[in-house]
């Protein structure tokens, strides 16, 4: 990984973003959702600019709108990011009605906090689920499966209702050509909330030293098949 | 004095919560442990006091039931800060502590300094990267990550107390109902002592019979990369790296994989990696100790055949033929 040269952020220029896994099963789940029982799915995403993008690619698979909170591209902190969701949920709640559902990833790709989805679940007074990778609606209420070491815990909660997904819930589509069409005349609301000063302040990102191990070459082709089988024998596993 | 929520199974205290008890001595203050349905032996941990909180209802993990007894107690021991293992469960527990309080958190810490602010070290995209960060706040929220932190013993007189909880009907509205267990097939990917793991340069779902052909000589468990599964040549549950299963095997077989962060975040743990690799620039072979390059479709079987072979040879010698069948 390579650092900006402030080291307050990763150097960017030459990668490109993309929604990452966790919330990309929730964007898929929520289309898959309303594809069976009708209603309506919205997208909103904390984010520059850019992100406008990401919320095309989840209206090109299914969604019908979106929420875009715009940051000037600098981090927020995750209580400044949960704070502005329950305020623009409440806004789009008392305007069009309640979510039956909000899913989050169960924790970022980047800062990793572990904790937006659960702080705006209490933001709703809602229940939450966190670490799903099976979501059942069964009438008025909503099942979950979490992943757990040897198995899966089952919850079952009334909604609305909060739950925090992972990798694994499904199979994300691909968006199609004329999925991207639609996209492209499918509303997008645009705010910018304040942020607050970050009580969990970033004061530099470090790489951690050590991970470059130089392999030991065993061969080329399948002639170093007998040095590798020696090699496991050494360390014990063949 | 600091709280420390340890969690237990089978009678022990999981090594993450042993972990955190090694943590949370830095901040210089008496350790108090909070154990949830009953008490375990904390005393080789510096624990002053193990409080064991017990409730009717607490029969199954019930998360926000969970936080209210961490807010409870705390407020009552007027608790200085509260740390968590950076546990699934630990994390869960404390985001949920963190949103009634009001507090920030800081999950997955690696290293903490008490003061004001408090300065730590946490994990960022599953531990490929580290931030040095400041912790303002009154009573610091603290996990820490699995495995960063090094038990270090410390012999104390720890007295038991009993704790009950008032938990109301809201708090139990989120409980686990019921555990449905894997269905036993193979070894498990996260035990496993060996993983053969293939990426795009397997090329097919029908390419892994190779793959799972080294495993199974091996006694080891098949993984994949996300590339596999987004494919859908391998199910999620095969996934290794940051967003699938984290793997600590004796030896890590990569074949076919570039080695991108995402991936060597669920690797990392391996006391050993074998890279295949048809590209001898890959990022993958500055991250492994081994390597073989060239076409993993030839390779692999090789050390198939040449595992097969080397069995033979050293397969135990038949002993004595009984009487009547000697020459
Ligand atoms: C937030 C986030 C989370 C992610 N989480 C994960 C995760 O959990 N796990 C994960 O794996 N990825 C994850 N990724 C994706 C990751 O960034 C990479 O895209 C992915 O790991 C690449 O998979 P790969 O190595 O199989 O494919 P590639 O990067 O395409 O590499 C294929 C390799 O195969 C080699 N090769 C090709 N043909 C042959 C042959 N015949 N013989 C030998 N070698 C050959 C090539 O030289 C190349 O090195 C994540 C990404 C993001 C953004």
């Amino acid at each position: 990984m390579v650092l900006a040269a402030d080291s307050m952020s990763l150097e960017t220029r030459h990668l490109g973003f993309t929604i990452s896994p966790h919330e990309e099963c929730g964007v898929e789940e929520a289309v898959r959702l309303i594809e069976a029982s009708g209603g309506e799915s919205v997208v909103l995403t904390l984010g520059p600019i850019e992100a406008a993008e990401q919320l095309r690619d989840a209206m090109a698979i299914g969604i019908d709108r979106a929420i875009h909170l715009q940051t000037d591209g600098g981090e927020w902190d995750p209580e400044s990011t949960a704070a502005a969701i329950v305020d623009a949920v409440g806004a789009e709640e008392s305007a069009s009605g309640p979510f039956d559902l909000i899913f989050f990833g169960n924790e970022s790709a980047d800062a990793g906090g572990f904790q937006v989805g659960l702080r705006v679940a209490r933001g709703l007074g809602r229940p939450a689920v966190t670490g799903v990778k099976k979501v059942t609606v069964e009438g008025t209420s909503v099942r979950c499966e979490q992943e757990v070491d040897g198995g899966r815990d089952v919850y079952v909660v009334p909604m609305p209702a909060v739950v925090t997904v992972k990798e694994g819930l499904n199979l994300p589509r691909y968006p199609s050509v004329p999925g991207r069409m639609r996209a492209g005349r499918k509303p997008v609301a645009v705010s910018a909330p304040a942020r607050t000063q970050a009580r969990l302040e970033l004061e530099r990102l470090v790489v951690p030293a050590g991970q470059g191990r130089r392999a030991e070459l065993l061969g080329s082709g399948p002639s170093a098949a007998p040095a590798v089988v020696e090699m496991m024998r050494r360390i014990g596993v063949a | 004095m600091v709280l420390v929520l340890v969690e237990h199974a089978d009678g022990k205290a999981i090594d993450p919560s042993l972990q955190t008890l090694t943590a949370a001595r830095s901040f210089g203050e008496a350790v108090h442990g909070l154990l949830i349905g009953s008490s375990v032996d904390l005393s080789a941990h510096g624990v002053a006091v193990a409080h064991v909180a017990q409730h009717a209802s607490l029969d199954s993990f019930a998360p926000d039931a969970w936080a209210a007894i961490i807010v409870q107690l705390a407020d009552r021991l007027k608790a200085r800060a509260i740390f968590a293992a950076g546990t699934d469960r630990g994390n869960e527990v404390m985001a949920r502590v963190a949103a009634r309080m009001q507090l920030p958190l800081a999950t997955n810490c690696t290293a903490v300094a008490t003061g004001s602010p408090v300065t730590l070290t946490r994990q960022r995209w599953g531990g490929s990267l580290l931030e040095e960060s400041a912790l303002h706040s009154p009573r610091p929220l603290v996990t820490v990550a699995p495995h960063t932190v090094a038990i270090a013993l410390y012999p104390a007189a720890t007295t038991v107390e009993e704790f009950t909880p008032q938990l109301t009907e809201q708090e139990l509205a989120v409980k686990v109902l019921e555990r449905v267990s894997n269905k036993g097939g193979g070894v498990s990917l996260a035990e496993a002592k060996v993983v053969v793991s293939g990426g795009r340069g397997v090329g097919s779902k029908e390419g892994f019979a190779i793959i799972e052909d080294l495993a199974s000589l091996l006694g080891g468990a098949v993984g994949c990369s996300r590339v596999v599964t987004s494919a859908g040549w391998r199910p999620h549950s095969d996934q290794v790296g940051q967003t699938g299963t984290k793997v600590s095997p004796e030896l890590y077989i990569a074949c076919g994989i570039s080695g991108a962060t995402q991936h060597m975040a669920g690797c990392r743990g391996a006391k050993r990696i074998l890279a295949i690799n048809a590209d001898a620039e890959a990022p993958i072979m500055q991250n492994a100790d081994y390597a073989v390059v060239g076409d993993l479709k030839e390779i692999v079987p090789a050390i198939s055949a040449e595992l097969r072979k080397s069995r033979a040879v050293h397969a135990p010698l038949p002993g004595p033929l009984p009487e009547g069948e000697r020459g």
